[in-house]
């Protein structure tokens, strides 16, 4: 068992739309089997096997019932290294002394300049005990505007998790490769804005 | 019959110990009858108390008692500062940061688990002497936002004191199992327990018998003691101004103003105002009413800091208040009125026309739980077989990256066990050795989190920088205890891991103590029995000169007479010394110099004619009550236990 990844502790097929009521349920049911409770009274080789179980049984709905958990850790299955790149990323900056940086994507250029310029103005306003009714309105309102991305980003990968999932279905390479890629730009994007939502939220909370 | 397994809610302020009867948790009373056993631990010339006991050493000699020490569970010297200035903890004169503490006590060191220990043996005894057998296990509880290393020094304690702790058990966790054993409904429940010496916040979902902690949060300094300590701060300072002296380092001052202060504190959850009233050492009084609006306006810094944990828990539950079906209100501290509010405040219970539940005594309810929690694990009965209790580790676990940054493998709110796997390689060619530091928290960097121990990966045979690939297998069991395990993965070789655990004791140490606590046993067994022959002595005298007024004691022949003088003359010279056999002698030869006085005396009653009675049952009848001190249950100390 303990060589199985998640989808295989649920006896469930590699695919990305999910019944989290249905997984809830057999989560309980199995829980019910494996629970270290249940072998209170048994050997020690016994109590370590259904601890092993257990906390498997455990990470596997822990991931697999968080949409971006989930669709992380398939990508990771499918070779994608996610972490890996973002470790290097980390690395690299360090090494180079500068502060870690994401690509931006391409579609949010503008948007995030204009951010960027505005966040650096509220910090000096900041230093200097200088007030600005109007570009902390504006702050807030392109917070808002992330922060939908953020909202919008999750019917997206809705739609990337059926296209997997037609691909898988058909066991069509170039259609599940395509939604792969995806899928992995949609992240960084979703991680890349969230990361934005943080830093302006960390310049209006010094209110 | 199922194993016998307890259930103990080891508090900072008052300890209990349960088991479930039939279908129902009970509390085990101690041999005094009282279920509290203050969490104090007395040490004095004439032995160890433990309990209401010791607090009367608390009382008179503070220096040679110590209350709270779950306070300093799982810490070491810098972690406890703050502690230091309000609680009178003695610690030893040595100790360097990252030591586990100890504490001065009676001319004795101890570690804050031997303290728990101690605790936890009496709650055993108080249970042995109910059941009349042996009690070897317990599910013991645990502050849901207690750390590895609390918990840990939580299971030494147990083994110190000779207790197999199967399971540590969140206590609000507990109270929503004691809440829920009988109501077999679902929904979301929000446990807020505000105790003593912590907070907890807990989330869960019930669902046919399934406990499902969705998400935890609290702070483990926080609670009743806190408002304690601003009320004594005040009175001092107040004396220090009107009366123009400063008791700030008087120990036993303090002890009279703390009990003062607590006093209060609790009438003034039922009344509007209350009095303090202490006398100083020159013979003064210092007295001062507190209204319940200034004690509110006073404590209300402390109990606001209950709400962002709430706040936090909700959030990471993704719950709206209103989406909270039950709010379970635990813990000494939340029969204060404006705890109450906040509550109602936060989960806009009144505002939904609901109240929180405190139907089951918020000092007993932990324990019941844990007694409940003990029947799952012993799997002996039809009450709890449907019943099973999911947690989750309250803080993330992480390990130390590149630059000080945390990396984390399994965060918080995850199911236990839990466990994650990482991987390691080498930096430089031929490298044999990798160093792990992990640690407990939600910052950034590890040095805002709590370390909790380093690894060193040993024997790595020796290959190319990176070219070694380590798996580390890091699990968190259901006690919210860290187990590490390492495998080099190119050779297939087991990688040695030497643990250095930040705080706490090494197993070597645990062993010593159990050891150390049997050798102080016998010497304490030995000086409560001379206690208790004493306090009997005193019985009886006292029963004989008050006998003497009652109209029986003319009927007694001269003989007689010198008799009973004799005996007394006897037992009031031998009860000075600490022959404990020799004090039993005189009392039996004073009982039986007495004894047809008594007969006399029941013969005199008009209803009882009840013959054969001695001097103390007599006793009895004159209001006089031969009172056993309750120090101890009768304790046995096996030595085939001695290992």
């Amino acid at each position: 068992m303990t060589d199985s990844n998640y989808f295989a502790v649920f006896s469930l097929p590699r695919k990305l739309v999910l019944d989290t009521a249905a997984l809830e349920k057999t989560y309980y049911a199995q829980s019910r089997k494996l629970h270290p409770d249940r072998f209170a009274a048994t050997s020690v080789a016994e109590q370590e096997a259904a601890l092993a179980e257990a906390s498997r049984l455990n990470d596997a709905y822990r991931t697999l019932k968080e949409p971006i958990a989930r669709t992380e850790y398939l990508l990771t299955l499918e070779g994608v290294q996610l972490e890996e790149q973002s470790k290097r990323a980390t690395d690299a900056a360090r090494a180079s002394g500068a502060e870690k940086k994401q690509i931006t994507p391409p579609d949010l250029l503008e948007e995030v300049f204009e951010l960027n310029m505005q966040l650096e103005e509220m910090r000096m306003n900041r230093k200097m005990g200088e007030d600005d009714p109007q570009l902390a309105k504006d702050l807030a309102s392109a917070k808002a505007n992330f922060e939908g991305m953020l909202a919008a980003t999750q019917t997206e990968l809705e739609a990337l998790w059926a296209k997997w999932d037609a691909g898988v279905d058909a066991d069509d390479t170039t259609a599940k490769d395509s939604a792969k890629e995806k899928m992995v730009a949609l992240l960084n994007k979703r991680s890349y804005v969230r990361n934005l939502v943080r830093d302006v939220n960390e310049v209006l909370e010094q209110e | 019959m199922a194993e016998r397994i307890v259930g103990i809610d080891l508090g900072t302020t008052n300890s209990l110990v349960g088991f479930m009867q039939g279908a129902e948790p009970v509390i085990i009373p101690g041999e005094d009858g009282v279920n509290l056993v203050p969490s104090v631990v007395a040490v004095t010339p004439q032995g160890i108390s433990i309990g209401n006991a010791a607090r009367a050493t608390l009382l008179a000699s503070p220096a040679d008692a110590v209350y709270s020490a779950k306070r300093l569970m799982g810490r070491d010297l810098t972690d406890v500062q703050d502690e230091l200035k309000f609680f009178p903890f003695q610690l030893a004169d040595d100790l360097k940061p990252g030591e586990v503490l100890r504490l001065k006590l009676g001319g004795r060191e101890f570690t804050p688990p031997e303290i728990s220990a101690l605790v936890l043996q009496q709650l055993k005894k108080n249970a042995e002497r109910f059941f009349g057998g042996p009690v070897t296990k317990a599910v013991v509880t645990v502050p849901a936002y207690f750390n590895d290393a609390q918990r840990q020094a939580t299971k030494d304690a147990g083994r110190i004191a000779g207790l197999e702790i199967v399971r540590l058990v969140n206590e609000p966790t507990a109270a929503a199992l004691a809440y829920g054993l009988n109501k077999k409904r679902d929904g979301l429940i929000a446990v807020y327990d505000f105790g003593g010496g912590t907070f907890d916040i807990s989330i869960l979902k019930l669902h046919e018998g399934i406990f499902e902690v969705i998400a935890t949060n609290g702070d483990t300094h926080l609670g009743g003691d806190d408002i304690d300590n601003l009320l004594i701060a005040i009175a001092l300072d107040d004396i220090a101004g009107d009366m123009q002296v400063d008791l700030r380092g008087n120990g036993e001052v303090l002890q009279a103003l703390r009990k003062n202060v607590i006093e209060a504190k609790i009438a003034l959850s039922a009344n509007e105002t209350a009095q303090l009233d202490v006398r100083l050492p020159d013979g003064r009084k210092y007295l001062r009413e507190i209204t319940r609006a200034q004690f509110e306006q006073l404590a209300a810094p402390v109990i606001a800091r209950t709400a962002a944990p709430c706040r936090q828990a909700l959030k990471d539950s993704q719950l709206a208040p209103e989406q909270i079906d039950e709010v379970v209100l635990v813990g000494g501290s939340t029969r204060i009125p404006a705890v109450r509010a906040l509550v109602d405040e936060i989960f806009s219970l009144s505002a939904r026309g609901r109240k929180p539940h405190t139907e089951l005594n918020p000092d007993e309810v932990v324990a019941l739980g844990a007694a409940v929690q003990a029947d799952i694990l012993a799997g002996g009965s039809a009450a709890t077989e449907e019943l099973l209790l999911l947690d989750i580790t309250p803080l993330s676990l992480g390990i130390e990256a590149l630059g000080g940054v945390v990396a984390k493998i399994i965060p918080r709110n995850s199911t236990i066990p839990a466990s994650a796997t990482e991987h390691f390689t080498t930096g430089v060619d031929g490298q044999t050795n990798v160093a792990i530091h992990v640690v407990q928290g939600e910052r950034e960097l590890a040095s805002d989190c709590r370390s909790l121990a380093r690894f060193d990966l040993k024997n790595i045979p020796p290959m190319t920088a990176g070219i070694p690939r380590i798996e580390v297998k890091f699990l968190i069991d259901a006690n919210g205890i860290l187990h590490v395990s390492a495998r080099e993965q190119r050779s297939g070789q087991v990688a040695e891991i030497e643990v250095k655990p930040t705080y706490g004791l090494t197993d070597e140490q645990v062993e010593t103590m159990i050891l150390a606590s049997f050798d102080y046993a016998e010497q304490d067994l030995a000086n409560r029995q001379v206690i208790e022959a004493r306090n009997e002595a005193e019985t009886i005298i006292a029963a004989v000169e008050k006998g003497a007024a009652h109209p029986a004691w003319q009927q007694l022949t001269p003989e007689e007479f010198d008799q009973i003088a004799d005996a007394r003359e006897h037992l009031d010279e031998v009860k000075k010394g600490t022959d404990y056999k020799a004090i039993r002698a005189a009392i039996d030869a004073l009982d039986r110099a007495t004894r047809r006085f008594a007969e006399l005396m029941m013969d005199s009653a008009v209803s009882s004619a009840i013959k054969g009675q001695t001097m103390q049952a007599a006793g009895d009848g004159l209001g006089v009550a031969p009172t056993a001190p309750h120090a101890f249950a009768p304790a046995e100390f096996e030595k085939e236990e001695k290992k």
